[in-house]
């Protein structure tokens, strides 16, 4: 788990607060509910940013994030359920939570084109981070075959979306 | 993966009389079939004459496109088939619009 936060460490620094607490690699179980958190979280961020913004290109952005990590959940879903594996809540998941719900307050006190720049930047970051917990520990982690796959999936699909946020953030100048 | 998926090096190292019967497909058919899944496009690289039809299939659970920058796109939604008729200009790369780390690249033949 040191990795992890180690890789998101730049951007919280709170989050090293959980290090003492969690040294081990991640279990399957844990990888599960930390990959479905993160797709949580973004859908999340892009419900605010489809209630606030009048921006079509971050509109139709935040749609995408909505949809796309959705189908992703329900897909990890499916298979957790297949495998018979419970996912279980972690120090981890749970600092991501209070890291992207302190964000989300951030972003809600914001209104207009100050709203969507913060948004799209803060996504940009945000699947960064996640691209690097995914290849730093969880795809290294996970031990299942098929819950390995999902993960390199979830990697290409961070990864797109990182690379369409970066084009959202050029459209805006 | 059939006969009209091989790229040219493929074919030609195949041997003439299966050039030949590639040529056969394509001229029955004139449809090149490109699958998508787990955000790729495959194959990654087609040849196409004009006037041919390129047919995507989203076997993805998410909505993706074929776009060329400055020019065509092509929405692919989920689960479902789309098409573009291949035209002489259309030596391109494309991409995803919605996940731009997915690539194709379009080689006018003929
Ligand atoms: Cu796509």
């Amino acid at each position: 788990m040191k990795m992890l936060f180690a890789a998101l460490g730049a951007a919280c620094l709170s989050l090293s607060a959980g290090l003492a607490l969690a040294d081990d690699r991640p279990t399957d179980p844990q990888i599960a509910h930390i990959a479905y958190t993160a797709g949580v979280i973004d859908i999340a961020a892009a419900e605010l940013a489809l209630s606030k913004t009048a921006d079509d290109d971050v509109r139709a952005f935040a749609q995408s994030m909505l949809d796309d990590h959705k189908a992703v959940n329900d897909q990890a879903l499916e298979l957790v359920g297949k495998l018979g594996v419970t996912p279980e809540d972690n120090p981890t998941s749970q600092a991501l939570v209070a890291a992207a719900d302190a964000k989300r307050a951030e972003l809600a006190a914001l209104d207009g084109t100050a709203f969507d720049a913060a948004y799209i930047n803060n996504e940009v970051d945000y699947h960064a981070q996640v691209l690097a917990a995914l290849d730093g520990l969880l795809i290294p982690s996970a031990q299942n075959a098929e819950l390995k796959s999902l993960l390199e999936t979830g990697y290409k699909l961070f990864q797109g979306h990182q690379q369409h946020a970066e084009h959202v953030v050029e459209a805006l100048k | 993966m059939t006969l009209r998926h091989m790229n040219r090096r493929e074919v030609i190292a195949a041997g003439v009389l299966l050039v030949a019967s590639a040529d056969a497909v394509r001229a029955h058919n004139g449809t090149i079939h490109v699958k998508i899944k787990d955000l790729a496009f495959s194959p990654q690289e087609i040849e196409a004459r004009p006037g041919e039809i390129i047919e995507w299939s989203n076997e993805d659970r998410m909505a993706h496109t074929a776009t060329v920058r400055g020019g065509w796109e092509v929405m692919i939604p989920v689960g479902a088939k789309a098409t573009h008729v291949v035209q002489a200009g259309d030596n391109v790369d494309y991409y995803c619009r919605l996940h731009p780390n997915m690539t194709g690249r379009i080689k006018v033949i003929g």
